[in-house]
């Protein structure tokens, strides 16, 4: 067990939702949720489709340990072919909208074609049904989330959605849940959005069960004992979330500023956990209210804030007035050091708005900073931007560019292109800071060099989670390496991005590996799952699903030539801090990342890789 | 020594580990629905709750076939599923809503100490739910005022 082996199929064309089960082969060599659901989207979905086209389709999925005891497991992924890469996308989500959907009696739910008018789905244990939802079209996320409830006269239900952003075709719209957890990258809820599905309303009440209870709650307990006594996970992420980061990025010289053109910000200590949790001078009050955990989580590393009432975002706005998601170091740093933008209440909005219309924070700041680039190059001007001074640093410019794009209107509906497009309709690609289309998150590839060649060959684009080098590089975990020297980082990136595809696999938060390794998670999937679960046979599994997501993506036209950086990262060395002079060093380790990966120079799976991983 | 559950909103992190650990002691699964006690978001802050144990427990006088009746080394008051018959009466008598009708069962459910271990606090990663002496269920919050009075010489001049 650990899977419910029930799979809901929903037909928007049709307006059909069939059960059908679970392909237990496949389960047994994908486990679960980003795994197993890219096993069925690799089966089911030309990699060649238009990404907002009806012939592409949507797995959000579960793995087997969400909704169990297990802490952290409460995830689920969303996997489709992303709107603003054109690859491969699987954005993963905490919340308490996966558990709810397991419970349900679901293991996950495959939604192909496109509705003729806005639905939304409603699952309430064994019961789907595609409903209408005209009258929840044009809503926010939120009011999305209250109308629901409200109507179903069920305040339990979960709810997974879209907002303006998604309706309107940002390529980088979200799935928002729970309010202020998102399935956040690679524009999942454009493709949402493309299919008139506004939202999905989950009621479970069946409850999950486990392969060896006994087991299973020796090693929860066992994890939960391991969590609780590390720094990171323990007293770190509780106290000060992820933004624990911004102080340390910035002194580490590897803190992306103004559109990568800096690797310090000076302001960043204004924007910073700390920062956070210091009393405003206005009310007295500190941004951060308190921190909240995901479903089934011991950690609790989710910020709730509280805007200052008095800041000109809000002064006239008492809707944004009450305790919201807050910022997460991502989401700070894209809105704050990627734009110059040193003001944490400006950040905090702006952040609001991504979770209330639903887009992701990382490649709209991003963007952002890449249009202040063009802007302060004359490139853009008041005429395109809808009279908006757009000048690194200023918090009204990113405020106006959050509404406007987050409701898809004016000059939005250029900032909701994402960086690649914007920069290449302009004339300048080369100002996208983006790998395959999707934006760097928070972390530069200058003064660390490992989590560049994680960024070039990320499946999905650009991203810190498929390969978290910087536990290693900068954290020291498991073991430290110097983030200036790049020897030894393809061997690094590899380790990581396999274990990490194992985890995202089976449920877990991959935060929990600040704490735990595999083999502090295989006895919890041996517990839940049958089939004899260990670590070896976990890493083995991230390996074939990384192979699995490659071929993709080559398949999808992707070529070795897309597993770079952008020319300032090759070319342009740091200006300051520990990693003055350098740039990152991907031409070394590449070749010999390939090699380890067992692919031709080409970066191609070669026949004896394939064999070996049963692909 | 009777002991409470003692709960503390202030530490809740609406994780609910407690309610799947409810859930898995009472109905062998992981599953919240089922779960005794229940943790409120208000945004701000998150409130586990939970039946209190009233000593003059109207749950217990309401019931028509004394399917309640107390536990006496804990001084839960505890549903036999023997003798409930499902009219749901304690559901209404109960002021605080901590008892419920399980439909599946036919059947009232509420929380009965684990039997003198409760689970959900067992589970409880941050000590917001705590089983203590239930004569002294103030203590802590007692000790923290009292740290903060003196002779009022410091308040003068804060």
């Amino acid at each position: 067990m650990g899977w419910t082996r029930k799979v809901l199929r929903v037909n928007l064309s049709k307006g059909t939702c069939a059960s059908e089960p679970l392909n237990m082969e496949w389960a047994q060599k994908y486990l679960g949720q980003r795994g197993l659901a890219s096993r069925y989207l690799v089966e089911e979905v030309n990699p060649k489709v238009d990404p907002l086209s009806p012939d592409n389709k949507m797995f959000f999925a579960t793995g087997p340990l969400t909704g169990t005891a297990a802490s952290t497991g409460g995830r689920y992924s969303v996997i489709t072919k992303g709107a603003l890469t054109n690859a491969i996308a699987c954005s993963n989500s905490g919340g308490y909208f996966g558990a709810e959907l397991k419970m349900a009696g679901w293991d996950m739910v495959i939604v192909e074609g496109k509705a003729k008018k806005p639905v939304y789905l409603l699952i309430q244990d064994d019961k789907a049904e595609v409903r209408p939802a005209d009258h929840l079209w044009g809503k926010s996320v939120w009011e999305t989330d209250a109308l629901l409830k409200s109507e179903h006269h069920e305040p339990q239900m979960r709810i997974s959605a879209i907002g303006r952003a998604g309706e309107s075709g940002v390529m980088y719209a979200c799935i928002v849940n729970d309010l202020h957890r998102a399935a956040g990258r690679s524009g999942v809820g454009a493709v949402m959005g493309s299919k008139n599905l506004k939202a999905l309303a989950v009621r479970g009440t069946q409850g999950v069960k486990v392969h060896d209870f006994p087991k299973f709650m020796q090693a929860v307990t066992a994890g939960k004992k391991v969590l609780a006594a590390n720094a990171v996970t323990g007293q770190g992420l509780p106290a000060y979330g992820t933004q624990v980061l911004m102080n340390v990025i910035n002194e580490t010289g590897a803190l992306p500023t103004r559109n990568h053109r800096d690797v310090q910000f000076e302001g960043a200590g204004r924007i910073s956990a700390e920062a956070m949790r210091e009393k405003r001078v206005t009310d007295g009050k500190a941004n951060l209210v308190r921190n909240q955990a995901c479903f089934g989580c011991t950690i609790a590393c989710g910020r709730i804030s509280q805007i200052d009432k008095t800041h000109f975002t809000v002064a006239n706005n008492p809707k944004y007035w009450g305790a919201q998601g807050g910022l997460e170091y991502e989401a700070a740093w894209a809105l704050g050091a990627a734009t110059g933008v040193a003001d944490l209440e400006a950040l905090t909005y702006a952040n609001y708005l991504c979770n209330e219309q639903g887009m992701d924070p990382i490649t709209f700041g991003t963007t952002v900073g890449a249009a202040m680039e063009l802007f302060e190059m004359g490139v853009l001007t008041t005429k395109e931007t809808g009279g908006v001074e757009l000048k690194f640093g200023s918090a009204e410019a990113l405020t106006k560019l959050a509404e406007v794009t987050g409701m898809g209107e004016g000059f939005g509906k250029e900032i909701g292109l994402g960086s690649k497009r914007l920069t290449e309709k302009y004339g300048h690609p080369e100002l996208s800071m983006s790998v395959k289309g999707q934006e760097f998150p928070a972390y530069d590839g200058r003064g660390i060099q490992g989590i560049g060649l994680a960024y070039a060959t990320s499946n999905r684009g650009a991203c810190h989670l498929r390969g978290y080098t910087i536990a290693s590089e900068i954290l020291g975990i498991p073991e430290k390496t110097d983030p200036l020297v790049s020897a030894g980082k393809a061997g690094l990136v590899k380790a990581f991005q396999d274990a990490t595809a194992a985890v995202d696999s089976s449920g877990l938060c991959v935060f929990t590996t600040f704490a735990w390794t595999l083999d502090d998670i295989a006895p919890q999937i041996d517990g839940a799952c049958e089939g004899g679960w260990t670590a070896a046979r976990l890493l083995e599994m991230g390996e074939r699903i990384w192979n699995m997501e490659r071929r993709f993506n080559l398949d999808a036209g992707f070529t070795a030539k897309d597993d770079t950086l952008p020319k300032r990262l090759l070319k342009e060395a740091a200006k300051t801090g520990p990693a003055k002079g350098k740039v990152n060093d991907l031409g070394k380790m590449l070749p010999e990342y390939y090699k380890l990966r067992g692919w031709s120079p080409e970066g191609v799976p070669t026949n004896e890789t394939v064999t070996r991983l049963a692909l | 020594m009777l002991k409470s559950l003692h709960i503390d909103p202030g530490k809740c992190t609406l994780c609910m580990q407690c309610e799947m650990a409810c859930s898995y002691e009472n109905e062998g699964l992981f599953n919240p629905a089922k779960s005794r006690i229940k943790v409120f978001d208000f945004h701000d802050r998150f409130v586990p709750y939970t039946c209190t144990q009233c000593a003059e427990a109207w749950c217990m006088s309401a019931c028509p076939v004394d399917a309640i009746s107390v536990d006496h080394a804990t001084g839960a008051k505890v549903v036999s599923d023997d003798l409930c018959v499902g009219c749901k009466v304690c559901t209404i008598a109960c002021p605080f809503g901590t008892v419920n009708y399980n439909h599946d069962t036919g059947k009232v459910i509420k929380c009965d100490l684990c039997g003198g271990q409760p689970a959900c606090a067992e589970a409880c990663p941050t000590g917001a739910i705590a089983y203590v002496d239930s004569d002294w269920t103030g203590y802590d919050k007692m000790r923290r005022w009292a740290g903060k009075t003196d002779s009022g010489a410091a308040q003068a001049h804060a």
